[in-house]
């Protein structure tokens, strides 16, 4: 396992140069009752790179990504974000810090079109009040059009014109995945979190997925956190993985550290616990 | 020291009203354990149950209304009077018939709609059931008898007189209402936990899905607990019935059975039951206590205000499935 | 073949988010509003006024405000009748203190005070969801009632226990008390509601609207992906209970003239205003009007054909509206739980299309 040294800059085992730490989780225990999910845990998520979180089912990585975004709050550990420590914040706090996701199980607004469920991606860049909005002329119909110019942007990228008013309950799996990440990108966040981002798609679907998030990451230079199950995709995106097991952190490092780490293998092939 | 006698006879008065409230919410909990649906119409059919009683044991012919408008006759009655317990028996079987059509006619063609949806249904089915009680028996206000002992308890006001030196006025009816209503729950318990038929309600309320897939009929048990509610409606209209006279607001009362609910859990029956007793308690000693300082009638929303307070502290009720959100 | 979207095309994003892109929608719009403005008006008699147009307009404007909270905010409230009280009860102390103050703005105050009440009540929807809140919705509903039924401030100590509007004027002409003109009823509701529906329309397509319906699709996503839930479900209480206020204040004032609280804000009045917003179509502006069209409508034609027509008694008339609406409801919910606007929308749709289905 690498040692992170302290430093302004890091250079992954492929040299790709990522930046300074942007969020930093220290000693983080999460528990319900009597159940540690998380034990004692610690990573950081530097900016630019593309992390992944691996591990088990019921490992805790979604409780994991549950703490970044503030949904959980862990009853030990620090998080540091943007350099100074997060209180506990209530999850459309941490959202306006810049802190965006997409879930597991969609959670798209099913009554509203693609076009509306992204434009909520850009609820905390639009700004006029009760009653310039009541009024529509003016002040809030300029925003309106403004924000609706960058989430076009965002609907060309992710090549999704063509179903634009289609009310979102009736689009298929794959595509409302990529609704859901249209609408996360909307936010212009900082930090992208992404909780299995690729789970029940076909091949051709991942492999669109896996395109997007590396563009995401190329042109906005979109720091990612991910959990996947898909080893090869992970393998293959990352920059850096950490991997967990029974809630707690068994490796961490680049892919390849990481593949060839006793305590992964182990966990993976399923040797026993003592 | 008087003042604590009266408070305790309106204590005792309270806990008898709170087990009409909770007679009511029992059929509430029923349907909403073993079909999701929050039945909004449970007030109304008590309502419809007791008028039902009162329209065959007095002989009324049905729709006599509606039959003389249509065709300018003067009928009103069959001329004879039916034995209380076999109206009784009858009513039940109406009830039995209404719980038959509604599943036929509404819950069926709702299945897996939101409960939301099926809520405002019952809303829908309480006008109609309201309408129809109307119009099948006329709108006056009727007097129910089916034998019930009535009037204040002569033994209790005795023996309270020699001991406090202060006879407490309590109604037989209550007390009679309240044996009847221990015995209806522990019927149901036993219902429910010994019986073929209760197991298989109590799998068709954890997961519709999961008991049809093990050869559950969900129609059979729908229809079955439409009418234990419609059974367990009949028993507290008769009791309300008998209390206050048949009329519109017997549904209103009935209402009540809401924040009842609220403060013990929709799923729990226990928790109807406490909920009940708590709800007619609390009122009580509210109207007696405070009632007069800021001009009475506050039983019309003591009930409510209380149930609201209560939930922002417990948002699951006094006996209910603690919530668990997750993503 | 007229109703078409082809060749009409949109070149900026305010074309494209206009309120109706098609062609003809927007004539007949423009239709209905010089026909509501400029025609009845002049033809309105006092059967007309009090039997069905001011009605529905004055329940058309409840209607939005608790489309606003049901059917955009995902919020169900049962205790519209006595929000409807306390803009009544508002605009008749407003009326009653300050008289020499325009009614318009007593009016709007008023709605202004019910806002501030919805948002009381709003609170425990932070904690409380679903059924719960229905419940607790009731709460205010009883608790309201009874407020202004016990005490006699409200009323001005009134021996009856009533409250009466005195004539108020709006540009020399009397809105309010006996001498009030049918159209000029009809006028100052057709304004109120066209403003109204404006604005529900601008807030709804919105910031706020959308903020509201994140809130009632998912709101543990929402609250995650950065809407607060205690400003989104606040302001949809206040707003709604601002809207429903007007509706309560213009009930008194201009539709009823005198009013005893438990009679004219029962419970009924809350049941009412849920059935127009389902049976019209929850989430929808034209849904509201539709809704209360048809409520108002509804009884008004019973009567014509039962006791008109047949010579039926009037409470047996009476007992059967309620068991067609019964009917009426459940029906919609069946056949088409979005009500009459989704039913609207899909022959629209089918319009749109014909005569190539595909």
């Amino acid at each position: 396992m690498t040692q992170v040294q302290e430093q302004d800059g890091y250079v992954t085992a492929d040299g790709r140069q990522i930046g300074p730490v942007l969020m930093d989780l220290r000693d983080i225990t999460l528990r319900f009752g009597g159940v540690e999910a998380i034990k004692k845990i610690s990573f950081d998520i530097r900016e630019g790179e593309i992390r992944a979180i691996i591990g088990p089912n019921g490992a805790g990585k979604s409780s994991m990504l549950n703490v970044i975004s503030g949904f959980y709050h862990p009853q030990e550990g620090e998080v540091w974000f943007k350099g100074y420590r997060r209180g506990p914040m209530k999850p459309y706090e941490v959202a306006r810090l810049g802190v965006a996701r997409t879930f597991q199980n969609i959670a798209l607004f099913d009554g509203m079109t693609v076009l509306d469920n992204i434009m909520t991606g850009r609820l905390n860049k639009m700004s006029s009040g009760i009653l310039s909005q009541a009024i529509w002329w003016g002040s809030a119909e300029r925003e309106e059009n403004h924000n609706r110019e960058q989430v076009e942007k965002i609907i060309d990228f992710l090549e999704i014109q063509n179903i634009r008013k289609t009310p979102v309950g009736r689009l298929p799996y794959g595509l409302k995945k990529r609704v859901e990440l249209a609408r996360a990108l909307a936010a212009e966040p900082q930090l992208l979190l992404l909780d299995e981002p690729m789970a029940g798609m076909n091949v051709e679907e991942k492999e669109d997925m896996s395109r997007f998030i590396l563009d995401v990451n190329d042109e906005f230079g979109t720091t990612i956190a991910l959990i996947e199950h898909d080893m090869g995709v992970v393998m293959d995106l990352s920059d850096r993985v950490v991997v967990m097991d029974y809630g707690r952190k068994i490796g961490d490092g680049t892919p390849d550290e990481v593949r060839n780490n006793k305590e992964v293998i182990d966990a993976y092939l399923g040797v026993a616990h003592d | 020291m008087d003042q604590l006698i009266y408070a305790a006879e309106v204590f005792l008065n309270g806990l008898m009203t709170g087990v009409m409230y909770a007679l009511v919410a029992l059929g509430f909990v029923l349907i909403f354990k073993a079909s999701g649906v929050f039945n909004y119409a449970q007030g109304v059919l008590a309502l419809f149950a007791a008028l039902t009683l009162v329209g065959i044991q007095q002989g009324q012919v049905p729709f006599a209304h509606l039959i003389n408008a249509v065709l300018g006759t003067h009928i009103e009655s069959f001329g004879w009077t039916v034995p209380a317990f076999l109206a009784v028996l009858l009513t039940a079987l109406v009830m039995i018939l209404l719980a038959f059509l509604i599943e036929k006619l509404v819950l069926q063609h709702l299945v897996g709609q939101e409960p939301i949806i099926l809520f405002m249904a019952t809303i829908g089915l309480a006008y109609f059931l309201e309408g129809l009680g109307d119009v099948m028996w006329g709108a006056d206000i009727k007097r129910l008898d089916v034998g019930l002992p009535q009037g204040i308890s002569d033994s209790i006001e005795t023996v309270t007189d020699q001991w406090f030196g202060y006879g407490f006025f309590i109604d037989r009816l209550d007390i009679w209402a309240t044996a009847i209503a221990a015995l209806l729950v522990a019927a149901l318990v036993a219902f429910s936990q010994f019986t073929k038929q209760g197991r298989a309600m109590r799998a068709v309320a954890d997961d519709h899905q999961a008991a049809l897939s093990v050869g559950i009929s969900l129609r059979f048990i729908w229809v079955m607990v439409w009418s234990i509610a419609g059974f367990v409606a009949l028993v507290a209209g008769i009791m309300w019935g008998t209390k206050s006279g048949v009329q519109f607001s017997l549904s209103l009362i009935a209402l009540k059975a809401l924040p009842v609910l609220m403060l013990g859990g929709f799923t729990s029956i226990p928790g109807a039951i406490v909920g009940g007793l708590i709800i007619g308690v609390g009122e009580k000693l509210f109207e007696f206590l405070i009632g007069p300082m800021i001009g009475g009638a506050t039983e019309n929303w003591f009930a409510y205000v209380l149930a609201l307070i209560f939930l922002v502290f417990r948002p699951q009720g006094l006996f209910g499935e603690r919530i668990i959100e997750r993503v | 073949m007229l109703y078409r979207e082809a060749g009409d095309f949109k070149t900026s994003y305010r074309e494209d988010g206009q309120t109706f892109p098609i062609r003809l929608d927007r004539w007949g719009y423009y239709a209905i509003l010089v026909v509501a403005f400029g025609i009845i008006p002049f033809v309105i008699n006092d059967y007309w006024a009090s039997a069905v147009l001011v009605p529905f307009l004055i329940y058309a404007i409840a209607a939005l405000g608790l489309n606003i909270l049901t059917g955009y905010g995902g919020q169900v409230s049962l205790g519209t009748g006595g929000f409807m009280a306390v803009g009544a009860y508002a605009v008749y102390k407003l009326m009653t203190a300050f008289p020499d103050v325009s009614i318009v703005i007593h009016i709007l105050l008023a709605g202004g005070i019910t806002a501030f009440v919805g948002m009381l009540f709003g609170l425990p929807s932070l904690r409380i969801k679903g059924f719960y809140l229905a419940v607790a919705t009731l709460a205010a509903q009883f608790f309201l009632v009874w407020l202004f039924n016990k005490v006699p401030w409200f009323y001005n100590y009134s021996a009856s226990g009533q409250i009466n509007a005195p004539e108020r004027t709006v540009l020399g002409w009397a809105v309010t008390g006996p001498a009030t003109s049918a159209s000029a009823k009809y006028m100052i509701c057709l304004c109120f509601a066209f403003v109204l529906a404006w604005v529900a329309r601008n807030l709804t397509r919105g910031t706020l609207g959308r903020k509201w319906m994140a809130i009632r699709d998912m709101d543990i996503a929402a609250e995650i992906i950065g809407v607060n839930p205690l400003t989104a479900k606040l302001s949809a209480f206040a707003i709604s209970s601002f809207f429903v206020g007007i509706a309560g204040a213009l009930l008194f004032s201009v539709y009823l003239g005198a009013a005893e609280v438990g009679e004219a804000f029962g419970i009924n009045k809350s049941f009412l205003v849920l059935f127009m917003i389902i049976i019209g179509g929850l989430g929808s502006i034209f849904g509201s009007f539709a809704g209360a069209a048809f409520m108002v409508l509804l009884p008004v034609m019973l009567k014509n054909l039962l006791v008109g027509t047949m010579g039926w008694p009037t409470d047996l008339a009476a007992h059967i509206e309620l068991m067609i609406v019964g009917t009426l409801i459940v029906f919609f919910l069946i056949v088409e739980p979005h009500g009459l606007a989704r039913l609207w929308a899909l022959t629209k749709e089918k319009l749109r299309l014909w005569p190539f289905p595909h």
